[in-house]
């Protein structure tokens, strides 16, 4: 596909020969993620995390369409089903925790993949569709996280849902109505439980479709790498099978324990004791959080109190949330600097490592009440975030003089391999 | 390739030993892969509260001698019938060679209490419910049980008689826990 | 054309937040309560750790503590009586239990609301018809359900444990507005310090079985120990399932390592 010297699939067995030239999903797959696939030898451990958000995935569709042949979508049986899997099924309570941490699993993967891509400038040219079809499924698991979070029918699932439809009711004019029309109601009730559910088990179906676009756009360019510089010849790459099958494999097993220990010793951990407390439409939970994942974003939600202009504080801070997203379908074109990998970026690197500090201090704030200072310092936060992307990124594109670069990735390689042998010589 | 040239000059233990570990790896997944899908199955299987829903207790005393009731056990409908001596005696004298599912009556009632046949609703063809349970309802050629949707006729031992069930009424495992109260399950 | 745009709507982004920030005092209103609020005391179970078990006996003294004392208010409709079949008890033992709880039914001949004895595949019985019925007969205040309870509150079983064992008379400096107004009753685990439930257990309120002498912190721990079994029965098989999957998936991430280091073990990388 992506190089001249890639291995052509050719069938050993006669059953593949005929299968393939019927239908050659055997070669589809061989050329994807299989030895027709060549990689950038020195790909490091942060190049795991797509696949083992494709493996997050398919556990949470394992998990979640054996919990829907026990679950009932009814504002009144909703949170007792929930707890009939967790006393009386076979294995439910397996099932269920691992539904339910295997979301923040999800995330956490979702979240470094994301950073990597920052860091070593995978959404730069050529790959920036790859970059903006992962922004769209970033996008749909958040709605897909936010609505399966409804569905145990808790305090928290009902006032979540309360509160991010309450998100619409701030556009002027139209926010109601289009409030209602989303819960088909006047506060979550039957209606927006039953539509939740449908499109709880539709978007990840959704998501798995855009992955593969995802996978088809990353196959043209080919796998970026830490160096940044395009592969050039045959000796920068090995075939995907089996050196990083191999190597995911190893890195499967690491993402395999944490979720264990997660599933099994501590399953309660990331969610809500107000969850366990059955939703009761009149009287609200002291203190309403989101998942930790929507954490930062909730922060930066609360971080406007001020009407400026002629918008007020609820629409600046909705605007901003939407923002801090949908700044990320423009990063390619705000970041000129024709170097990827921070690590040949001395000033980029610095602001790269306070964004990181930044996302996880509004992370915090997030989840604390609004008193200060934590609504000074995710005001803080939320300057940082905006000025990182709109204003810093630009501006350090234009004005910083990259590291020298090696030629190659083979060449990279091995000065790295000399460093080593001579360190231990020495 | 470099590495295909490089792997056939490893010596041949070398070889071998990678070759064990790598086949470990893999069995390794394997083994996992079905720790993780027997539980996924069993799922599906009857849930606690379910099984717990499997003895149900009737009482008898209402039932006079010639009628039956209709009660549920597992969700199923079981007919406890109150045979008078001429069904009784009606089912003892057919042979047992123009059974299809041979079965004295004796074997389907608890002796001393010849008189209640409890059996399962649920015609062994296709698991319609027979009629002849209630009052006025057609009780088919033997004067049992029948069933409307294929035409299978049970006799007064609830045996299959004619039509297209192979096996008798499924008498359920139960016991008299008093003289007016059956437990079945 | 996006990076000046994008230069505005950032600009526009940071002013909203610089103006925010000038408009915000810094200073947050003083909470007194807070500073007469305590954390709960921990309570060390056999349930707790890395190698959980049931304390049968104390299950069974929470199950009668429970029965005993908290069901005339609270209900614990997650939990089936064949449930405590798990604490020890025999299936006979469970029928027997199951007796002597009368759970509604229905009048068979006139269709009239009526009750029945419990049998094993019943659900703990409501104290009251409703939950309008149950503030009715509380002071306005609903019971909670005590089914996930150690779940669904902050500290679990250590705040059930210390709410339950935490009235006391309010401090003489406690100012007025805090003071326990009529039908209220003060405790410092409790998050506006005044509860509707009067404070529950006295000593010698329950005669144990086994001879426990049945002290009020006594019979809060065993209360305790059971509620942490009823919202999670499945506990101690989930940590025992638990350390044969963390143990399998550390072998196979070991296999899977050394596989990799051989693959890669031709390749400078």
């Amino acid at each position: 596909m992506s190089f001249p010297w890639a291995k052509n699939y050719e069938p050993q067995l006669p059953l593949m020969k005929w299968l393939d030239e019927r239908l050659p999903l055997p070669r589809l797959v061989y050329n994807a993620i299989g030895a027709g696939y060549p990689v950038p030898r020195n790909l490091n451990y942060f190049w795991n995390f797509g696949v083992l958000a494709g493996a997050a995935l398919v556990i949470q569709i394992v998990t979640g369409i054996v919990l829907a042949m026990h679950y009932a979508a009814n504002a009144g049986v909703a949170f007792n089903s929930v707890e009939h899997i967790m006393r009386d099924v076979n294995a439910g309570w397996f099932i269920r925790y691992a539904h339910m941490n295997g979301a923040s699993m999800f995330f956490i993967v979702v979240y470094l993949h994301i950073f990597r891509g920052l860091f070593y400038g995978s959404y730069k040219a050529p790959r920036e569709m790859v970059w903006l079809l992962g922004v769209v499924i970033f996008l749909l698991m958040m709605a897909t996280a936010f609505m399966g979070y409804v569905l145990p029918w808790g305090q928290m699932s009902f006032w979540g849902a309360q509160v991010i439809t309450g998100f619409f009711s701030a556009i002027p004019l139209v926010g109601e109505p289009v409030r209602q029309w989303l819960l088909g109601g006047f506060v979550p009730d039957n209606a927006t439980l039953n539509r939740f559910f449908s499109l709880h088990y539709l978007l990840p179906f959704v998501i798995a479709g855009v992955i593969i676009l995802h996978i088809w756009a990353l196959h043209i360019p080919g796998s970026s790498n830490p160096t940044g510089i395009e592969v050039k010849d045959e000796q920068d790459t090995v075939p995907f099978h089996p050196y990083y099958t191999a190597k995911d494999g190893f890195g499967l097993g690491i993402f395999l324990v944490i979720f264990a220990v997660l599933t099994f010793f501590t399953p309660n951990l990331l969610g809500h004791p107000d969850n366990y407390i059955p939703a009761n439409s009149l009287s609200t939970p002291a203190h309403i959080v989101p998942e930790w994942y929507f954490l930062p974003f909730y922060a930066i939600l609360k971080a406007f109190t001020f009407n400026f202009l002629w918008i007020d504080a609820k629409l600046w801070g909705v605007i901003a949330m939407f923002a801090s997203i949908a700044v990320l379908f423009f990063l390619p074109w705000l970041d000129s600097s024709p170097v990827k990998s921070s690590t040949y970026r001395p000033l980029y690197r610095i602001f790269f490592w306070i964004l990181v500090v930044d996302v996880l201090v509004l992370g915090y704030c997030g989840m604390q009440p609004a008193e200060q200072p934590y609504v000074i310092l995710s005001q803080i936060g939320a300057i940082y975030y905006f000025a990182h992307f709109l204003v810093i990124l630009p501006i350090v594109s234009r004005i910083e003089r990259p590291l020298p670069m090696p030629n190659s990735i083979t060449e990279a390689v091995l000065a790295k391999h000399a460093d080593t042998s001579s360190a231990a010589t020495a | 390739m470099a590495s295909e040239t490089e792997a056939a000059a490893v010596i041949e233990d070398g070889v071998r030993r990678r070759d064990f570990i790598n086949i470990a790896a893999v069995s390794f997944a394997g083994v996992g892969a079905v720790a993780v899908v027997l539980p996924l199955v069993n799922q599906m299987n009857p849930s606690a509260d379910v099984l717990a829903l499997s003895t149900t207790e009737i009482d008898i005393s209402a039932i006079q001698p010639g009628q039956a009731i209709k009660s549920s056990w597992r969700k199923q409908p079981v007919f406890v019938r109150n045979l008078v001596a001429k069904e009784i005696a009606e089912a003892k004298a057919v042979p047992m060679g123009d059974l299809r599912d041979p079965e004295t009556i004796d074997q389907r009632t608890k002796p001393g209490k010849e008189n209640w046949l409890i059996t399962l609703g649920v015609c062994t063809h296709l698991g319609c419910v027979p009629l002849g349970a209630a009052e006025g309802e057609n009780r088919g050629d033997f004067g049992g049980y029948f069933c409307p949707c294929h035409g299978s006729h049970y006799d007064t031992a609830a045996r299959i008689r004619k039509g297209p069930a192979p096996k008798n009424l499924v008498v359920p495992p139960y016991e008299f826990t008093s003289d007016t109260v059956v437990t079945i399950g | 054309m996006v990076r000046p745009l994008g230069f505005l709507v950032g600009l526009g982004f940071i002013t909203a937040l610089v103006l925010a920030i000038l408009t915000t005092p810094l200073s947050n209103e003083e909470n007194v309560a807070y500073s007469f609020h305590k954390q709960p005391r921990p309570l060390a179970l056999s349930s707790d750790g890395l190698v959980p078990h049931w304390d049968k006996q104390q299950l069974q003294r929470g199950l009668q503590v429970y029965k005993e004392v908290c069901s005339a208010c609270h209900s614990l409709h997650l939990v089936a009586f064949r449930d405590v079949g798990a604490l020890g008890y025999s299936e006979g033992q469970v029928k027997t239990f199951a007796k002597g709880f009368q759970v509604p039914s229905v009048n068979p001949d006139t269709g009239e609301p009526a009750t029945r004895d419990g049998l094993p595949s019943d659900y703990f019985p409501s104290p009251y018809a409703n939950d309008v019925a149950a503030r009715a007969a509380n002071n306005n205040a609903l019971p909670p359900d005590l089914s996930l309870i150690t779940k669904a509150r902050e500290g679990g079983k250590d705040y059930i444990y210390s709410l339950l064992t935490g009235f006391q008379n309010p401090p003489k400096n406690l100012p007025t507005e805090l003071k326990p107004g009529p039908g209220l009753h003060y405790n410092p685990y409790f998050a506006n310090l005044n509860l509707a439930m009067a404070p529950p257990l006295a000593p010698n309120q329950v005669t144990y079985a086994d001879g426990t002498k049945a002290t009020v912190d006594q019979m809060a721990k065993d209360v305790s120990a059971f509620l942490v079994w009823t919202a999670e029965p499945k506990l101690v098989k989930r940590v025992q399932v638990g350390w044969a999957s963390v143990l399998f998936l550390i072998m196979f991430s070991v296999l899977t390592y050394l596989s990799y280091r051989n693959i890669w073990a031709d390749k400078k990388h």
